[in-house]
């Protein structure tokens, strides 16, 4: 499948904007890695949608103002996006920062969305379960405890990166540091709002998640007024990228049954 | 040259083997390893081998700021530098310093130096500081607006040092309704304001900024890289307009003088490898958490600390790239004159404990400094 790369323009901020497919139309919030590749997941969604998947301000190929500053300027931000690109009828998905950042916007407004897919969102937090620490782990850590399967990790840990790969994963981690280092990856003011989110919402959890903590996934069930939860075997923080046709059926027909 | 007898207060009855089993002394080293009773006798020892420093005609003791760590106990240095007052006539007390953007309200800072500076009638030197990258993981604080409330802080405190209160502060971070010091500082218009650092370029220009002129204290580095740092602050000051004065470059170095060099190495090299090795040992993740400095910035500490390879450092290269002068008095003496060469510095810092160093070597190491290296960078 070729993927259209893109630049969009909204206010002062230029963001890259990756395309793929035709159909219903579906939002991919990406999370603190950004996206460094096209994934087979994407592929897999764009057999059936029309799959947006922009790099926030901040990450990767897009600008990062300074006014961005915590994740509801985030959000709001992707209001002003919707609105000047004209979206509609919008299935969100978003993974860990992504999905706290999918939260963020339905809270504000969800008129112009249709659904929302977790994928081990951030943004919410359980008083005594706290998530991995992963601005203190080494390189190598990192990338092990986003994995159940080491089989990703050793692939990824195999390469090494270019001097702009670098640059970009630099990048990266200073974005995540400035949205989610304190209160660490959680807005206190989120959950209490979460209600606001009338729309269906499937959750999806790793049960090997190292990061974000298994037991959130039930806390999310409950605030979504109507969510379902779906738990994965043998997976870690990423379940798109560790159980890409796996979560790609769940996704399917979770979204089925939105459009039907 | 001003000389300052400067002091970490590391916990040195440290189990090392079992230290080293863990990712740093800072911040996740379980503080069951900790023993009050020794810890306590540690406190005692420490503040005597301080006191002893204006004995011995130095011009200042130096202290400083750390958290949760078994580098050094002062997370409080301003406790440390209120029972020094109680035990000092007449040297100044430099507290190097106090970590402001880990605070969520810097007003206490101001109050806590004015408070010394009124109970020392005048003898404190405030040293700013942004904290280390592992204080950022300890307190929570986050990097990415380190630099921004370093400043934002910085303001405060002067404003509220030398302007009639009450009145408002209005910040990004800190915003404030009454801002009125009571006590006022001793000191007009204010104490003497020190920055110490790790060299980073934005703090070099913002210390030697003409409004400032901050003495700038380099901080454990190599020969090199302190002549780097203290030449960068020189190059800044020309493109200000002006020549740096002698005593606004200071350098902070671990010294040991004995007899022979052959002797000063002995009594103090495992000493010294244990402060670079054990006490300072901390991943790149929390030396350099993600804001903490500029995207260049730390690319060039990539750089560097690939460049010095991993592994432990010997005290023969410790000595031999000029991040500590060990040896004999003419040794030692030949080190700071060849930096004041190389960079016209005017203030020492030197740290004569560090690292598992012995009170009996300290105080030794104490006498040999001041009976023959001190006379020489007096006179």
């Amino acid at each position: 499948m070729s993927e259209q790369v893109i630049e969009l323009e909204v206010r002062d901020v230029t963001i890259k904007l990756h395309r793929a497919g035709s159909g219903p139309l579906v939002l991919f919030l990406h999370g603190a890695g950004g996206v460094p590749q096209w994934l087979p997941f994407f592929d897999l969604l764009a057999e059936r949608y029309e799959l947006l998947v922009p790099e926030h301000p901040g990450f990767g190929g897009s600008d990062d103002p300074s006014w961005i500053r915590s994740m509801p300027d985030l959000a709001m931000f992707y209001l002003d996006l919707l609105e000047e690109a004209k979206l509609d009828r919008v299935h969100v998905i978003g993974n860990s920062l992504g999905g706290w950042l999918a939260a963020e916007i339905l809270i504000r407004d969800r008129s112009r969305f249709r659904s929302l897919v977790q994928l081990a969102p951030a943004g919410i937090r359980i008083k005594g379960v706290p998530g991995g620490d992963n601005f203190i782990w080494g390189p190598e850590e990192a990338v092990r405890n986003l994995y159940h399967d080491q089989s990703f990790a050793d692939r990824i840990l195999a390469l090494t990166p270019s001097e702009p790969q670098m640059d970009l994963m630099l990048k990266n981690r200073f974005t995540v540091a400035k949205l989610g280092w304190q209160p660490r990856w959680f807005n206190p003011d989120l959950e209490k709002w979460l209600h606001r989110i009338k729309l269906p919402a499937l959750i999806v959890w790793g049960e090997d998640d190292k990061i974000m903590p298994p037991a959130y996934g039930g806390l999310w069930r409950e605030r979504l007024p109507d969510g379902r939860l779906v738990m994965i075997e043998e997976c870690g923080h990423l379940p798109h990228v560790e159980k890409a046709s796996l979560v790609a059926r769940h996704v399917d027909d979770f979204l089925e049954g939105v459009v039907a | 040259m001003k000389l300052v007898s400067f002091h970490l207060m590391p916990y040195r009855p440290l189990d090392l083997a079992e230290a080293a089993k863990y990712r740093s002394p800072w911040v996740v080293l379980p503080n069951r390893l900790y023993d009050p009773v020794k810890g306590a006798e540690e406190y005692a020892r420490h503040i005597d081998a301080l006191v002893y420093a204006e004995e011995l005609g130095f011009d200042a003791i130096g202290v400083n700021e750390h958290h949760q760590t078994a580098y050094g106990l002062m997370p409080a240095p301003n406790l440390i530098a209120s029972a020094l007052i109680q035990r000092t006539k007449r040297i100044k007390i430099a507290i190097l310093g106090r970590a402001l953007p880990l605070v969520n309200n810097p007003i206490y800072i101001a109050e806590e130096f004015a408070m010394l500076d009124n109970l020392s009638k005048g003898r404190i030197i405030a040293g700013f500081v942004r904290g280390i990258g592992s204080e950022y993981h300890s307190s929570g604080t986050n990097p990415y607006f380190s630099h921004e409330r370093f400043h934002e802080a910085h303001d405060l405190i002067i404003r509220a040092w030398t302007e009639p209160g009450p009145f408002a502060f209005d910040g990004d971070h800190f915003s404030l309704h009454y801002v009125n010091l009571w006590p006022r500082p001793y000191q007009t218009p204010h104490p003497p304001v020190w920055i110490p650092s790790q060299g980073s370029s934005e703090t070099v220009a913002w210390a030697a900024h003409p409004e400032r002129k901050y003495p700038f204290l380099v901080t454990f580095s190599s020969g090199d890289l302190v002549a780097r740092y203290h030449n960068g602050y020189r190059d800044q000051a020309r493109q200000y307009g002006y020549e740096a004065a002698p005593d606004q470059l200071g350098w902070a170095c671990p010294i040991y003088v004995a007899q022979t060099d052959e002797l000063a190495r002995k009594e103090a090299g495992r000493a010294l490898e244990t402060l670079f090795n054990d006490f300072l040992r901390q991943s790149f993740e929390m030396l350099m958490p993600p804001g903490y400095t500029s995207i260049g910035s730390m690319k060039n500490f990539i750089r560097n600390r690939t460049a010095l390879g991993g592994g432990r450092l010997s005290a023969e290269a410790l000595i031999d790239s000029g991040t500590a002068l060990i040896g004999s008095p003419r040794t030692v003496l030949a080190g700071v004159e060849r930096m004041r060469e190389r960079t016209g510095f005017g203030i020492l810092v030197a740290l004569l404990q560090f690292g598992i160093l012995s009170d009996d070597l300290t105080r030794r190491n104490m006498d040999f400094f001041a009976a023959e290296v001190m006379p020489h960078l007096k006179g």
